[in-house]
């Protein structure tokens, strides 16, 4: 296995580790609290970076599938499960660890379903709802494709606006932290702090992973091929339709997995995060680390999301991250951060001629 | 019982009956020249084979299976692979992964392998690499593997349309117009190039414009005008026949 490969993974972890060092001895670990949080929004840019950029399919509607793992994962370990555990059925649920019993606020005993039954649940809808939506959707191309993926992102955002079981306008609140194992487990406590920050980090490395492998293998190149062009990529023998298929569902479980744990992070979830905004900021960060750059969309994808979290954009927020896709598409289509693998050219302003632009997007 | 056999193919486009009740076969390991005037219906002919657009009747069969209105990913899964007119690389990819992409229909490795990069799916890996290299180096452009695949001269961006169509070691090699924008040095070139295809048992259908071309490397010749195959034969004998002259070159009383 070609080690060399994997060095700007082995960058990005030492980097994790040398910002938790450096803010926890600085007296700064309130840092850690956004930097977590960027490090899930970037697992969201990575499996857009990878459907935009490579891929050259674009979703106006991935705020809406880190919404669905976000409220479906809410709403089934908010759910009070105390009634159906009384009964046999009920005994054997909670033998089996599928329903489990913790102190609400007040002391009082309260059963809760499994925080792993609602992530497997949550996961599953995304995959059939992202096989169901992309199915039709992706035989459509450019702005058309745009337009139809922001369709579902607004059905989303309407949804969980309007329905109660996903709290309306207030969201949920009181989602439970989500025990991964033993004492590692996803909440908010200052406790948990850098714990918290590991695991979100742990998650980005691993999309980054998997990402990054995806990219060099035979199925990712089959994906760039259709990028590149569509109708010779179905002449060598791609099925180009499974394929876009495929990555748009695995890119919509990435963001799914990524609302799960912010969820739990954040203790709850609102209808802004299934906001139509929100897609357009991930298409935005994507767009800035350039196209069909991995390492560019994550670098961004952590410096954007910290700043706008931290409040340095103030009441501009969403108005910075439209101007900075009006500004990206004028003037430097392929991003910033130009050029894969991880020769970085920084500020490369010109277009690259030959059709080789990565207007991936439309 | 020859390799691809075509009978009663009918398409049309509105009024115009594009392909007209067009037959004919490809022997296996022939080099069969597709010929006919501006707009004959070569192209289309050639779309409707590869399944880039669906017939409207008639048959088509290739290797005793039928691949009649069959999408173009299945019919390179059963071994015709391509070329295009209007050059169609894979932008921002190397030549040699466009060459990689060609060897698809050759290897295995699913959507799960890439991700994890399993252990097993390396020495296919390693294959598709090499496949891809010799293939570049038979056609004499190894040296321009690295390049971006359309940072390269018009000529050779040929080379690599054929070379990635070969990657796929089909059984029958589709050309459709390979000389366009090509010099008398290049054509003549690519003649042999052809030659040397067919005698690694590659069958070829080629379409083509460019007359010295067709006539050199062609076993049989099929002509094509308004939709109607109007002959068929040998290139000593397409060149004499009358109606075919009289298509290319028009009626002598006008």
């Amino acid at each position: 296995m070609n080690v060399k490969r994997y060095l700007p993974l082995f960058i990005l972890v030492s980097l994790a580790v040398a910002v938790q060092l450096l803010v926890t001895l600085t007296g700064q670990a309130f840092y850690l609290t956004q930097l977590t949080m960027s490090a899930y929004y970037t697992i969201v840019i990575i499996g857009l970076c990878m459907l935009m950029g490579y891929a050259g399919q674009i979703s106006l509607g991935h705020a809406g599938f880190f919404a669905i793992g976000g409220y479906v994962s809410a709403a089934l370990t908010t759910a009070d499960m105390t009634g159906m555990a009384s009964g046999g059925w009920g005994r054997i649920l909670q033998k089996t660890g599928c329903i489990i019993t913790v102190n609400d606020i007040y002391g009082a005993n309260i059963c809760r379903l499994n925080p792993w039954l609602a992530f497997a649940a949550a996961v599953a809808a995304t995959v059939i709802i992202a096989y169901c939506i992309g199915g039709p959707v992706l035989r459509l191309k450019g702005h058309y494709l745009a337009m139809a993926t922001l369709g579902f992102g607004s059905i989303i955002y309407k949804i969980v606006l309007g329905a109660k079981i996903f709290g309306g306008a207030d969201g949920i609140s009181g989602v439970p932290s989500f025990t991964l194992a033993g004492r590692l487990s996803v909440n908010g406590n200052i406790d948990a702090r850098i714990s918290n920050y590991y695991i979100a980090w742990a998650g980005v490395a691993l999309a980054t992973f998997l990402m990054h492998n995806l990219v060099n293998s035979r199925a990712g190149r089959a994906l760039r091929a259709i990028h590149g062009n569509e109708e010779a990529a179905g002449a060598m023998g791609i099925n180009t339709a499974r394929y876009k298929l495929n990555l748009f569902v695995l890119s919509a479980v990435f963001a799914s997995i990524a609302g799960i744990f912010l969820t739990h992070y954040n203790g709850g979830i609102g209808p802004s995060e299934a906001s139509v905004m929100k897609s357009v900021r991930y298409v935005a960060i994507v767009a800035v680390g350039g196209m069909a750059n991995l390492w560019g969309a994550i670098l961004a994808g952590i410096i954007l999301n910290f700043l706008s979290l931290r409040g340095y954009f103030g009441s501009f927020d969403e108005a910075v991250f439209g101007s900075i896709l009006v500004i990206m598409m004028l003037f430097a289509p392929q991003g910033l951060l130009v050029k894969p693998g991880w020769g970085i050219r920084l500020f490369a302003w010109t277009r690259k001629t030959g059709g080789g632009s990565g207007h991936g997007a439309a | 019982m020859a390799l691809l056999e075509i009978s009663g193919l009918n398409r049309s486009f509105g009024g115009l009956h594009a392909v007209n009740n067009v037959g004919f076969s490809v022997a296996q390991g022939m080099i069969k020249g597709l010929i006919g005037p501006n707009g004959a219906g070569k192209t289309t002919l050639f779309n409707l084979i590869s399944g880039v657009i669906a017939a409207d009747s008639g048959s088509i069969t290739f290797n005793g299976k039928s691949i009649y209105n069959v999408p173009p990913y299945k019919i390179a899964a059963c071994g015709i692979m391509r070329t295009f007119q209007n050059i169609k690389l894979f932008a921002t990819m190397t030549v040699l992964e466009n060459v990689m992409v060609g060897v698809h229909r050759k290897s295995s490795a699913g959507f799960l392998s890439g991700l994890c990069n399993y252990p097993r799916s390396w020495n296919e890996e390693k294959r598709i690499r090499r496949n891809a290299l010799e293939i570049l180096d038979m056609l004499g452009i190894v040296h321009l593997a690295s390049c971006d695949a359309l940072g390269i001269a018009f000529g050779q961006q040929r080379y690599v349309e054929l070379a990635r169509a070969l990657a796929g070691e089909p059984t029958l090699l589709l050309l459709d117009e390979p000389a366009a924008g090509l010099n008398m040095q290049e054509t003549a070139r690519l003649g042999e190039t052809i030659r040397d295809i067919r005698s690694r048992g590659v069958t070829v259908l080629l379409v083509e414009h460019d007359m010295s071309l067709v006539m050199n490397v062609s076993d049989e010749i099929n002509v094509l005008s308004f939709g109607k195959m109007i002959a068929e034969g040998k290139p000593r004998d397409i060149q004499k026949n009358p109606e075919v002259i009289k298509v290319y070159l028009g009626d002598g009383d006008a």
